[in-house]
């Protein structure tokens, strides 16, 4: 069979025996992979969209993110903003990471991919303390206590001495209200955080991986890359999360 | 050439090694947790049978119910226990058997059984690849299946009974536990099982476009692929792409469920009580659900038609008709099907004009649709047709696809939906179109490629009984639902006999049911065959059907993983060169180059090209003064 030199895909790139995207296959998956979970995305946000347009009020996102740990009202926003840097700049020492490993250097891809576990880290770290601060409001996935139908009846439990904290407990658990503004934004950053943990989980073996040499020995850094791909599509969801729920 | 394997060793052979080597195979590895691609097509093949029998007796014991609604039987009972109290088939596991009927057809059967059946055996073989681009998902994709089976099953068996919502388990119905007693743990394991199976289609299709972008053996250009793998490209596409919708859509579905939140719900009064869980929409899951729901339809009927069109090509031993064509109505059904689902909803209170928009799109699909038809009629027309079962089951598929194609255009006009939504009329019209259809390629798929899954042919006198048993069946049993349907009586009714208005239809009824009973006990002749054709069929031979594609240049009688021993086998020609004029064989495989053939076929064969070429233009030009003449005539133009 070898006679055959017609074999006719010499510089065709569709032609068979060939990538014809100049990608391996598992960098092919990945890109679909990421295809998929961008509809995934699409479609909680796209049910944001359509719960948010039919309710009948919405709450305030200044008011709702605008404390920071040690400060405890006044910060509108900042204490998100250094999330999303954190992980803005994590996906710049991603960049490093590959940039290094296209150079074969070990222990630079080690040490970007480090920083990078790092900012993911911090970036989970965060999300913890503002969930955490979040509950400690009185908001759950079923309660929301920044419901503006619920400002009434806060005032009104101040009136009778309580404190202002009391107040918004007894209120967020007494009075029916409209919670979809918790239940989305927990649901959504959630399964945004569930990304987040799954690619610094991702991260963390492919940085033990490459200590230990795997990818030296294989002679490329690909599976940088590939994770690299990972790590930057969660960063853009993060953007798209961020203007919806902190933003607009 | 192919068959001749080159002593040499592979280089690119990656993972190609057989039985006999050094590497040593334990039974686990070779028979459970395979990662050989034509293993796994086998076992998503035997569990997808599996499932299709459960399934088709689960439609069996509702039928009995609608059939003899007064009817009692013993045996219900200690079939069912509680659910068949006196012999009588009770109305909540009426419905749960509808839901997980519908339920395992849809997705276990004709998606997974189906799509991952032959894309699985047939990706690599017919491109010329060792394996699958990673075994070790695709290995990973079966055994998530095989997870989200059981759990299926295992819903069936809560004490609260399975899910009973309908196969589209609609909120509120499946979102409040207190709706009905299918909507408690039953209806959580469904949520939970159909998560897994959406990870394990995921991938699967990751797989199957990966392989076929980059794993195809020289000469394979994407114009000489089998039509097969252009349908599973399309499948994988499409799923992709709608499945982690219905991911979404069954996210907020849970937290609905377990949390209490109101993505779905609103304005609900139990007992006089309002529900503290408002605010959401229903229509909204409807929506994030018929956007999987519909490409849906086409992830099942895709791969049927892709095995059809192969099946006939070769069986008529002719070349398909209009190859680009056919590829271009794969293309446009995927990219149709996305923004179609609208139609599901008509009756949901939609703007008309959105309406109007989604109806407009809907019978556009006809276009794609009848290309097909029409070039499977026309592969046909004048071919050496070999009536093999599996070119019956192939032709049957055609049959169906037109029978239950014609009544989507009435069901895709939003005005005659009015009458016929939620009717008898819709379960005639998917049955034939998308469950008949599929099930009748798939079947076509199994007889035609059990040669190359267990080197043995299925005895032919079976399959005969089992196809004409099978479709006089299907036909018994869904025509005269459309009559039915037309007069209004709703689907998932428990019995006729509540309403005067449908008390004609109990006669009709049990005709039906005899009928669908008929055709279950045929589908246990096909069982029979299957089986016992592993063990005792005929052996096959290299190439039992003389047909065109690679895979029949693979070793039959050794198992081995990387398919072939030496070199893959490169192509020069595309899969269809059937009967062609001057040469020795009716048929040329595709590894087959031009300098083997005799002279004489390949000079008829480029005077026969150019000569076709030339009576082409002639005639598209030909045509389109005509078209253009006869336009502006019926505009009132006259020429001069």
């Amino acid at each position: 069979m070898s006679t055959h030199s017609v074999a006719a895909n010499e510089g065709k790139i569709w032609d068979g025996g060939n990538e014809p995207f100049g990608a391996s296959y598992g960098k092919l998956m990945m890109w679909f992979f990421l295809l998929s979970d961008a509809f995934t995305f699409t479609a909680l946000l796209l049910g944001y969209g359509a719960l948010r347009f039919s309710a009948l009020n919405w709450a305030d996102p200044d008011v709702v993110f605008q404390s920071a740990p040690g400060i405890e009202s006044g910060a509108p926003l900042v204490f998100v903003g250094i999330m999303t840097f954190i992980l803005i700049m994590s996906s710049v020492t991603m960049v490093l990471a590959v940039e290094a490993g296209h150079r074969n250097s070990k222990s630079e891809v080690v040490k970007w991919m480090i920083w990078t576990v790092i900012g993911g880290a911090m970036f989970l770290g965060c999300q913890a303390w503002e969930w955490t601060h979040l509950f400690s409001e009185g908001a759950s996935i079923t309660k929301n206590p920044f419901a503006p139908e619920l400002v009434p009846y806060i005032e009104k439990f101040v009136a009778q001495g309580m404190s202002h904290h009391e107040a918004t407990l007894k209120a967020v658990n007494e009075i029916p209200h409209n919670y979809e503004f918790t239940s989305l934004f927990f649901t959504i950053t959630g399964f945004h955080g569930f990304h987040v943990l799954s690619g610094v989980v991702i991260n963390i073996i492919i940085t033990i991986n490459a200590m230990a040499g795997t990818y030296q020995r294989r002679g490329h850094y690909e599976m940088i890359e590939k994770v690299g791909l990972y790590w930057h599509f969660v960063d853009l969801v993060w953007v798209f999360v961020f203007t919806f729920f902190y933003l607009v | 050439m192919a068959h001749a394997a080159t002593a040499h060793h592979d280089h690119h052979a990656g993972h190609g090694h057989d039985d006999h080597g050094h590497h040593h195979e334990t039974f686990l590895s070779k028979y459970v947790f395979s990662m050989d691609h034509k293993m796994i097509a086998k076992q998503f093949l035997i569990t997808g049978i599996l499932m299709a029998f459960i399934g088709m007796l689960m439609s069996v014991i509702f039928r009995i119910q609608l059939g003899w609604p007064e009817g009692t039987y013993p045996w219900m009972e200690t079939l069912l226990g509680k659910w068949g109290k006196g012999g009588k088939l009770s109305p909540e596991f009426y419905m749960g058997l509808v839901t997980i009927h519908g339920t395992i057809m849809v997705f276990f059967v004709l998606t997974a059984g189906l799509s991952g059946t032959f894309s699985n055996l047939l990706i690599p073989l017919q491109l010329g690849a060792r394996d699958m681009a990673s075994p070790f998902i695709n290995m990973l994709s079966y055994w998530l299946f095989f997870v989200s089976t059981v759990l299926m099953l295992g819903s069936v068996f809560v004490e609260t009974g399975p899910a009973s919502g309908g196969w589209t388990v609609y909120p509120p119905l499946s979102a409040l536990p207190q709706a009905m007693s299918g909507s408690g743990l039953g209806m959580t394991l469904w949520l939970l099982s159909m998560t897994i199976f959406i990870a394990s289609s995921l991938m699967g299709s990751l797989n199957y476009i990966a392989t076929i972008l980059n794993m195809r053996t020289v000469g394979m250009k994407m114009t000489r692929m089998p039509l097969t793998i252009w349908a599973f490209l399309c499948t994988a596409i499409l799923g992709v792409l709608s499945f982690p919708v219905l991911l979404s859509a069954a996210v907020l579905l849970t937290f609905d469920r377990l949390f209490h939140t109101s993505f779905y719900l609103n304005e609900i009064y139990i007992a006089g009580a309002p529900l503290a869980q408002t605010g959401g929409s229903a229509i909204l899951y409807q929506h994030l659900f018929w956007f999987l729901g519909h490409p849906e339809v086409y992830i099942i009927l895709m791969p049927a038609l892709g095995l059809t069109s192969e099946v006939i090509a070769t069986n008529a031993r002719k070349p398909i008709f209009g190859y680009r064509a056919m590829i271009g109505s794969l293309l446009g059904i995927s990219v149709l099907s996305f923004i179609v689902w609208g139609h599901h909803m008509f009756m949901t209170g939609m703007n008309p004009f959105l309406g109007n928009v989604f109806m407009i799109l809907t019978l556009v699909i006809a276009v794609p649709s009848a290309v097909k038809t029409f070039n499977y009629l026309a592969t046909l027309w004048k071919g050496s047709i070999h009536m093999t079962p599996a070119m019956l089951f192939a032709i049957g598929l055609v049959s169906m696809f037109i029978s239950g194609g014609l009544t989507g255009i009435w069901l895709g006009n939003a005005a005659l939906d009015i009458n016929l939504h939620d009717t008898y009329f819709v379960v005639a019209h998917f049955h034939l179109v998308m469950g008949a259809a599929s099930i009748f390629g798939m079947l076509a798929g199994v007889y035609h490629w059990f040669p190359r899954m267990f080197g043995r042919v299925m005895n032919a006198r079976l399959g005969y009984l089992h196809f004409w048993l099978t479709l006089a069946s299907a036909y018994m049993v869904f025509f005269p639902m459309h009559f039915i349907g037309m007069d209004g009586v709703p689907r998932r009714y428990y019995s006729f006999t509540e309403f005067e208005y449908m008390a004609p239809w109990l006669d009709l009824n049990k005709f039906i049911s005899i009928s669908a009973i008929l055709g279950s006990v045929a589908q246990f002749v096909f069982l029979y065959n299957f089986f016992n054709s592993i063990f005792r069929g005929e052996k096959s031979g290299q190439n039992p059907w003389k047909a065109n594609t690679l895979e029949w240049t693979a070793p039959m009688d050794v198992r081995l993983h990387g398919n072939w021993p030496g070199d893959i086998p490169h192509v020069y020609r595309w899969p269809y060169d059937y009967s062609v004029p001057g040469a020795v064989d009716d048929f040329i495989p595709q590894n087959v180059s031009d300098d083997e053939l005799p002279e004489a076929a390949r000079s008829v064969n480029r005077e026969q090209t150019l000569a076709a070429e030339a009576a082409n233009q002639e005639k598209k030009e030909e045509t389109s003064t005509l078209a253009f003449s006869s336009l502006f005539s019926k505009l009132g133009f006259r020429k001069g």
